[in-house]
């Protein structure tokens, strides 16, 4: 399958910080990307690296098959809402729209309406009178009006209450679902992210720590408890995540395309979120290490 | 039509969960045959869910040959799992409560019930085989 975003060796460097290292990445087409991290763990800057906002340090970036930003051409292919879902307060709903036909060759008018109209919004009111779900969902109109084949998310739903990012996921579902956009969307909240998308990205102190569709990364991560052993001793091809020993059992979240055959071992599956936090968490002191698994 | 729902804490992965509401639905006549199944869009513009999701649950469906796509208008049921059992269902469950009533006289708790439950079932299963 054909990748929307491919990076090698892509790095970013603010001043004396790298923002980002080494990032080799490859993005297929058709998914919904979550990409996950700690904050400051570069995700902005890979977004607008992506996006062309920021040109980088070191390797390079390919968006669609060509540099970002490149020219008009390259412009009407990638949509992006950057963090705080900026639009104008001053400006009203259908000022937004008519902006954004203006700057967007490809205009989809009657898309913009439409779902200008399914969501209740006066096209008279201003932007800045508008509640905060409401200021999101005029962004994604915009956005998506240009009929991209990327649409790039920046912690669309952060400030969001838990209704109006329900509401939010639900109409950007049913765009993936008209118009089979691919999705790159960045965000603390893996519940949501569980639900919507289909591939991960998990970016941790500017490297990329974990990648793949979700399904694949479910199936090749087990939960295993049992007598207390040294991680060291596993079958050959299991790859410890964490590990936390009692004086009597150990928890191992192992990575491992084999089939668990030691029947000692208690075998579960494990969920996205307990699958990214131990990710997160600080690495194992090597194999052996006794480092706590976030339960 | 059905509405779907999702469980986020059980566990049983969301396509799992769409086909076994459908099926659940089949059997008990809910839907019937030549009854349309929600479009993908409306399915996720519900649940906020990936499309793909529904997608797979409904191939899923389609291979088992209980549904089976239009092009350009939706999916539509094309067979039933009631097996004309419904009728006895009604016996069946008074029965059952019955029995739940005098289990629980008997001192036997939720976990208990479950677990003498599934262990039946399994005997019953494996006398079968034999």
């Amino acid at each position: 399958m054909s990748a929307v975003l491919q990076a090698d060796g892509l790095g970013k460097r603010y001043r004396r910080r790298w923002a980002l290292t080494d990032c080799t990445l490859r993005i297929p087409s058709g998914r919904v990307v979550g990409l996950v991290g700690p904050n400051g763990a570069g995700k902005s800057t890979l977004l607008n690296l992506a996006v062309g906002l920021l040109t980088p340090t070191r390797g390079r970036i390919d968006v669609l098959d060509a540099p970002p930003a490149l020219g008009p051409a390259e412009l009407a292919r990638v949509g992006f809402m950057a963090q705080e879902t900026p639009t104008y307060s001053g400006l009203s709903v259908a000022d937004h729209l008519r902006m954004g036909a203006r700057l967007n060759p490809g205009w989809d008018r009657k898309l913009a309406e439409d779902r200008i109209a399914q969501l209740g919004l006066d096209p008279a009111q201003r932007a800045g009178k508008l509640s905060a779900g409401q200021r999101a969902q005029l962004a994604l109109t915009v956005a998506v009006a240009k009929r991209p084949e990327l649409l790039i998310l920046d912690e669309p739903v952060a400030s969001l209450d838990p209704l109006a990012r329900r509401q939010f996921l639900q109409g950007l579902m049913e765009v993936v679902a008209e118009q089979g956009v691919t999705v790159v969307l960045s965000s603390h909240l893996i519940a949501d992210l569980e639900r919507v998308c289909d591939h991960l990205i998990v970016l941790i102190a500017s490297r990329v720590r974990l990648a793949g569709d979700v399904d694949q990364l479910l199936a090749t991560h087990h939960l295993l408890t049992g007598p207390r052993r040294d991680p060291e001793r596993l079958q050959a091809g299991q790859q410890v995540v964490s590990a936390s020993h009692t004086d009597r059992q150990s928890t191992l979240l192992v990575r491992t395309d084999e089939p668990i055959l030691d029947p000692a071992w208690t075998v579960e599956p494990v969920g996205l979120e307990d699958l990214v936090l131990a990710y997160m968490s600080p690495e194992p002191t090597g194999r052996g290490g006794l480092t706590g698994v976030p339960r | 039509m059905i509405e779907f729902h999702l469980d986020t804490r059980s566990g049983v992965s969301p396509y799992r969960q769409i086909v076994d509401q459908v099926r659940r639905a089949l059997r008990l006549g809910l839907l019937n045959e030549g009854d349309q199944l929600p479009t993908i869009k409306e399915v996720v513009g519900q649940l906020a869910i990936n499309p793909n999701t529904v997608l797979k649950a409904y191939k899923e469906l389609e291979h088992t040959g209980l549904v089976a796509p239009r092009p350009g208008v939706g999916t539509f049921v094309t067979a039933t799992l009631r097996d004309g059992s419904l009728a006895a269902h009604g016996p069946l469950r008074r029965e059952l409560v019955r029995w739940l009533a005098k289990a629980r006289r008997a001192g036997l708790d939720e976990e208990s019930i479950e677990a003498l439950f599934r262990d039946a079932f399994r005997a019953g299963a494996e006398q079968d085989i034999a």
